[in-house]
């Protein structure tokens, strides 16, 4: 399996159901509730400390994205959060998150954080998102709404190769 | 100034500086109420304003985005901001973000005040 071969089916993830759901209202105070859920179950399969802050972050920057740029603040609209612990397969415990709204859909190629170079407020989410999970992809979901799946091993995705840890 | 459930604050005026102590978390539903923390000791016309963050057990990106306007307000009206005490997971969101190295960031709050 080459390197996109297994990033796609790092994205794709298991075949079963999630092995947890979480239906939420985009209410931001049930947004450290989500956070905390998806850590613990981090930190029970045995994602480090760090990995499990990153994750924790990670989740938390994508739900505030969806109410506050996919919904505009709104507090009663539906968001899905999808957890798949996934198999240990020589790479370390890892996570599969699947967030899912009805918010207003957006060009998956436009969705993008800013330039780091330009401090500014805000636009620093999706930077985040992407820095810290091996895998993070936008796409529509049919037939309303957007859908990000996240991927965080322990460890380097299963495409970096171990004699480049470190170097 | 409501304090929000995940957040308390406390302010206080050292020499010509003023010190800001937040703890608890400052995420989506406290940046506001920080943000109107941040603008008070802006107010209080300073040489120098101190953000301790010891007490901060967890920042995501509104946080941070308070403590961006309160760095772009400082640099316009030639004050210094000075972050203090930030735990590791704190300091980890600054240096994905690149911020790391845009803010003045010390270990502790007398090494701000110094």
């Amino acid at each position: 399996m080459n390197e996109s071969e297994r990033r796609e089916a790092m994205r794709r993830g298991p075949l079963h159901g999630p092995d947890l759901t979480l239906n939420m209202r985009s209410d931001p105070r049930f947004l450290t509730g989500a956070r905390g859920l998806i850590a613990s179950v981090a930190e029970k399969i045995g994602l480090s400390s760090t990995s499990c802050a990153q994750v924790a972050l990670a989740i938390d920057e994508a739900l505030c994205n969806v109410i506050r740029h996919g919904y505009k603040k709104r507090s009663d609209a539906p968001i899905w959060v999808m957890v798949w612990v996934l198999a240990d397969e020589g790479v370390g415990a890892g996570l599969r998150i699947v967030i899912e709204d009805e918010a207003e859909q957006v060009d998956p190629s436009k969705i993008r954080g800013r330039d780091l170079a330009d401090v500014r407020p805000g636009g620093l989410g999706v930077h985040i998102i992407r820095e810290v999970m091996d895998v993070a992809e936008y796409e529509m979901r049919s037939p309303v709404g957007m859908r990000l799946t996240l991927v965080k091993y322990d460890r380097p995705s299963p495409g970096v190769e171990p004699a480049a840890v470190g170097a | 100034m409501a304090d929000q459930p995940g957040l308390n604050v406390r302010m206080e005026q050292v020499g010509q500086a003023v010190v800001v102590t937040p703890e608890g978390e400052i995420a989506y539903t406290e940046a506001t109420q920080f943000r109107q923390w941040m603008r008070k000791a802006h107010d209080a016309s300073p040489e120098r304003i101190v953000v301790d963050l010891t007490g901060i057990e967890y920042m995501n990106t509104p946080g941070v985005a308070t403590l961006v306007e309160a760095l772009q307000s400082a640099k316009k009206n030639k004050y210094r901001l000075v972050l203090a005490g930030m735990n590791t997971n704190v300091r980890s969101v600054f240096e994905v973000a690149r911020l790391n190295t845009v803010f003045e960031i010390v270990q502790t709050r007398e090494d701000a005040l110094a």
